[in-house]
């Protein structure tokens, strides 16, 4: 095997530099031995290249191959479904937030609507106050032992409010003290119960609202809900309750 | 076949893998030498491809480095282990054939003898065939063979040597015979 025919599997398979083509072709050009050669080698190559591929596979093995690699389907049946269980659990749990705040506007509107009852009662009644004073230091220690909370009420001076009296009374069985002001002849109640029996259904921040065309403010303070009810203007229900406020 | 620096999603893979099927088939059985048993070898090949894709390197050699699974779990298999134990590679160096006027090439032109060529083939031990088919039937760049085999381009180019080498004697022997 000399020089040339060493680089002939080489030549063939395409792998000489550019130059080293260029020197074997000049030489194939003049030696027949090694032009014969080549042409032998090339031939065998092209016959392995085509008896090389002999074996085909059959199209189910490729089909079923292609399946096992196949990318996943971006909706499977199990996704599918996860997906369905999720929009009939948010319908649900909007269904039930819907109705629990229905119920709870329901709520509300019914302890306003008994609010507004027990003051209208108040003022219907012949004798509407069962402790009858002006003064909150009397008042305030009667309903000791009659209800299961204290509170504190206001100073009155120059406020233009007037404590007419007291009395015990109940909503849903819950005991509650109403205290009786005026303001301009206008008569105002003022409701206190414990928070966990009344009012829940209600925010804690203080809210006006109207019922019966009476002006009503609610807030609950140191877990004891007040009510402050009356034909007086918006204005005299807030300073009123403003005062409450601040004497807890 | 190179993959640039996409991202390498099953889809990719599907892409790149499923062009190379018949190929891979084919050089599964000539080195399996059984349908069942080539069957099997692409099946897990395709299987640890996919499962270990993530760890291909993009931008490198996409099709050598299904060869090297495929080949790899050939060498692993019961087949595989009981032929490679058989021969010894790259050791000995037989003499040369003289060569003459009637080469073995010469006269398989005459008898065009495919099956011969193929029995041929198949009797090479398999490291050699293995080398032969990438190269002539792949037509596999030496490196490419080099990365596929993980073996240095010089033991590419004296085992392919070789191994043309040691089926010109096959042929010769089977020339003699018919």
């Amino acid at each position: 095997m000399d020089h040339w025919t060493a680089k002939l599997e080489t030549y063939l398979d395409g792998e000489l530099s550019a130059s080293e083509m260029r020197d074997l072709d000049a030489h194939l050009r003049g030696c027949p031995s090694c032009a014969a050669d080549v042409l032998s080698r090339l031939q065998t190559k092209r016959a392995v290249h085509s008896a090389g591929k002999r074996y085909r596979p059959n199209s189910e093995f490729r089909e079923r191959i292609r399946k096992s690699i196949a990318a996943r389907p971006e909706r499977s049946p199990m996704r599918l479904w996860l997906g369905a269980s999720a929009a009939v659990a948010l319908l649900l749990i909007a269904t039930f937030i819907a109705m629990s705040a229905r119920q709870q506007q329901l709520q509300r509107q019914q302890t306003l609507s008994e609010i507004a009852d027990l003051h209208v009662a108040t003022l219907a009644s012949a004798n509407p106050v069962d402790v009858i004073s002006t003064d909150r230091h009397t008042v305030k220690p009667w309903f000791q032992g009659k209800i299961p909370f204290t509170f504190s009420l206001p100073e009155l001076q120059d406020s233009g409010f007037t404590l007419v009296g007291g009395r015990v009374m109940y909503l849903g069985q819950a005991p509650g003290a109403e205290l009786i002001y005026q303001v301009r002849k206008h008569q105002i109640s003022v409701f206190i119960f414990q928070g966990r029996s009344v009012g829940r259904e209600l925010g804690k921040s203080l809210q006006s609202q109207k019922e019966l065309s009476f002006n009503i403010e609610n807030w609950s303070q140191d877990g004891l809900r007040y009510f402050v009810i009356g034909d007086a203007s918006s204005d005299d229900i807030r300073n009123l309750a403003d005062l409450l406020r601040k004497a807890q | 076949m190179e993959v640039a620096g996409e991202r390498l999603t099953a889809a990719t893979f599907e892409e790149l893998a499923m062009p190379l099927f018949d190929q891979l088939y084919n050089f599964a059985q000539w080195l399996a030498q059984d349908r069942t048993e080539a069957e099997d070898l692409v099946q897990e090949t395709y299987a640890k491809a996919l499962k270990g894709f993530s760890s291909f390197q993009p931008g490198t050699n996409f099709r050598a480095w299904m060869y090297r699974i495929l080949r790899n779990t050939f060498l692993t298999s019961r087949t595989g282990l009981k032929v490679s134990a058989t021969v010894e590679l790259d050791s000995d160096e037989s003499p040369e054939l003289s060569a003459g006027p009637e080469t073995p090439e010469t006269i398989l032109i005459e008898h065009s003898q495919h099956q011969l060529l193929q029995a041929a083939v198949e009797s090479l031990p398999v490291q050699f065939r293995e080398v032969l088919l990438l190269c002539e039937v792949e037509e596999m760049s030496y490196q490419e063979i080099a990365e596929t085999l993980s073996i240095p381009m010089g033991t590419v180019m004296s085992r392919l040597s070789r191994a043309r080498k040691a089926l010109r004697e096959s042929l010769q022997r089977r020339l003699v015979k018919a």
